[in-house]
């Protein structure tokens, strides 16, 4: 039995986790003051995760920069590959929130999405 | 002059939410005037998640949770003017603007309300001994250049102070393919929100350097470097601490000042200790009419907390607009012992419907406290913290029933325990 110390990010409040783990297993959360922190300290110990937020460019609109983001979460270890995958996207005027920039990054199953609108100028 | 019920100054967070809720009070004769060339103010460069979770119930990026408003206003049909800088108010709730379209607008209001924001401390605020090269810039500067001009100001940064976008920018940079060697605090312990520290250093195995300070910025043309030292007790560099760290960037998040160059003209009085006007229960300022909330007002962690703020002032504004508030007797809230600063200052109970929230901040870390409050020299609320940092806006809710059972009571002080 070992136990880990973190800190929830689900929220600004930040609680003190400690995570039980027998091995690989999680055995118990404690610390937490709400369910998300309790995922977040099993997901954490087990297959660490997080929302990738990043820019691309754009072509024809109001502004030459689009934020983006991952869908969902995806695996912490790859937040520099995916990153990396939006180097060269360049996405074509008017865009909308929740767009779909590029497809199943990395083959996770999730997708990056636009966070702003921009409009098309001419 | 042209005549508006109510004139928002400022399009970002504070101002959308308070035009909407205004709005919905039925106040139809609204102007947001906004110095940018676009709404949401600086949740446009906010491009990271983690806003609206109180609001939405859901996290949010920045210019997501600007737009959900900025589609609100334009639904509503609220009436708004970008690249329009405000040049002056006044005691008479007269404005006075300028943009290219309309030349000189001279604008009157039976209600303003004043919500420009803040500005972060610029170098010039710290006295930082060493050469004036360039590359130092403030966080806030660079998520400009980063996330809305697609520029990237250096290679290898050193951040000093962790505040928040201190934080966001070292993950962000790192992300964009910068070196970043250090976040050095003078204080012993971070002003950023904790889930910030392992989001964006912890993640990235960026350090954080507690109790140390720049005491020696290096460079002719462009930044070669910096010193910095551990600091003692009394924030003094210890000697032979020194560590000369190689960098061409350094970016400084070491606090915002609300922004009221605006109020002062137009005579508002401002609190010494957060720079933002003073106000009632109504969050209106010293100057009948004039009303305030968000970042000028007192800098916030959470743009959730200032909608709330916003949507508060927005609705006060209305019932001025329509005079439907009570005058009266008032209580004063008073911070001390450990807190720093409330918001309000003052409160008529007759216009706090079933209670109202004070806002505060401590000024140093407390572990295992008590917040109380007294009304007058009794004890009515004891409530008790595992932790009380500078870094995190704090609020007790005083409901009516309280204001009734102590209804002869002048002062509120709201104060820090230890048992």
């Amino acid at each position: 039995m070992s136990i880990r110390e973190l800190t929830c990010i689900g929220c600004p409040v930040g609680c003190a986790l400690e995570v039980t783990l027998d091995g690989e297993k999680v055995i118990s959360v404690t610390g937490n003051t709400c369910k998300i922190g309790e995922n977040y300290g099993t997901k954490e110990c087990t297959n660490p995760t997080r929302v990738v937020t990043s820019s691309v460019l754009v072509s024809g609109g109001d502004s030459e920069i689009l934020p983006v983001k991952t869908k969902s979460d995806i695996p912490k270890n790859m937040i520099y590959d995916c990153v990396k995958a939006l180097k060269g996207v360049i996405v074509k005027a008017p865009v909308h929130i929740g767009d779909v920039v590029l497809k199943n990054v990395l083959g996770t199953g999730v997708d990056i999405i636009a966070t702003k609108n921009i409009k098309a100028v001419h | 002059m042209q005549e508006y019920d109510l004139i928002i100054i400022g399009g970002g967070p504070a101002g959308l939410a308070a035009a909407v809720s205004a709005k919905e009070q039925g106040i139809d004769s609204i102007l947001i005037l906004e110095r940018d060339n676009q709404l949401g103010g600086i949740l446009n460069q906010c491009i990271h998640n983690g806003f609206g979770l109180h609001t939405f119930k859901e996290e949010l990026t920045g210019p997501e949770y600007s737009q959900r408003f900025i589609d609100k206003v334009i639904d509503l049909g609220i009436e708004y003017k970008l690249n329009t800088m405000v040049l002056d108010v006044n005691e008479d709730k007269q404005v006075t603007a300028v943009n290219s379209d309309d030349g000189i607008l001279e604008l009157k209001a039976k209600a303003i309300i004043l919500a420009m924001g803040c500005r972060e401390r610029p170098r010039g605020a710290l006295n930082i001994p060493g050469a004036r090269c360039a590359g130092i810039y403030t966080a806030g500067t660079a998520q400009k250049y980063v996330n809305v001009e697609g520029l990237m100001p250096g290679k290898v940064v050193v951040i000093l102070g962790s505040g928040d976008i201190g934080l966001i920018m070292a993950r962000r940079m790192t992300l964009e393919g910068a070196n970043v060697k250090a976040c050095v605090e003078l204080m012993p312990h971070s002003s950023g929100l904790k889930r910030n520290i392992v989001q964006c250093l912890d993640d990235f195995n960026i350090p954080l350097k507690l109790s140390t300070t720049i005491i020696n910025i290096h460079g002719h043309d462009r930044l070669c470097g910096v010193t910095i030292a551990q600091v003692d007790d009394n924030r003094k560099p210890i000697k032979g601490s020194e560590e000369y760290i190689a960098c061409d960037t350094l970016l400084l998040s070491v606090g915002l000042l609300p922004e009221n160059e605006l109020s002062r003209k137009a005579n508002v009085k401002l609190s010494k200790v957060t720079g933002g006007p003073l106000v009632d229960e109504r969050m209106q300022t010293s100057i009948p009419g004039i009303f305030t909330c968000g970042n000028v007002l007192h800098v916030h962690d959470l743009v959730d907390n200032v909608t709330t703020e916003s949507y508060t002032a927005g609705k006060n504004a209305a019932d001025s607009i329509k005079g439907i508030y009570k005058t009266g007797k008032t209580v004063e809230v008073i911070a001390t012992g450990g807190v720093r600063y409330t918001v309000p200052t003052t409160i008529n109970p007759e216009n706090i419907g079933n209670g109202i929230d004070v806002r505060f901040r401590v000024g140093e870390v407390h572990k295992a406290a008590y917040i109380s409050v007294y009304f007058d020299d009794t004890r009515e609320m004891h409530l008790k913290k595992k932790i009380l940092t500078p870094g995190e806006m704090e609020s007790v809710k005083l409901t009516k029933a309280v204001f009734d059972k102590y209804s002869d009571c002048t002062k509120i002080t709201i104060k820090v325990e230890k048992e």
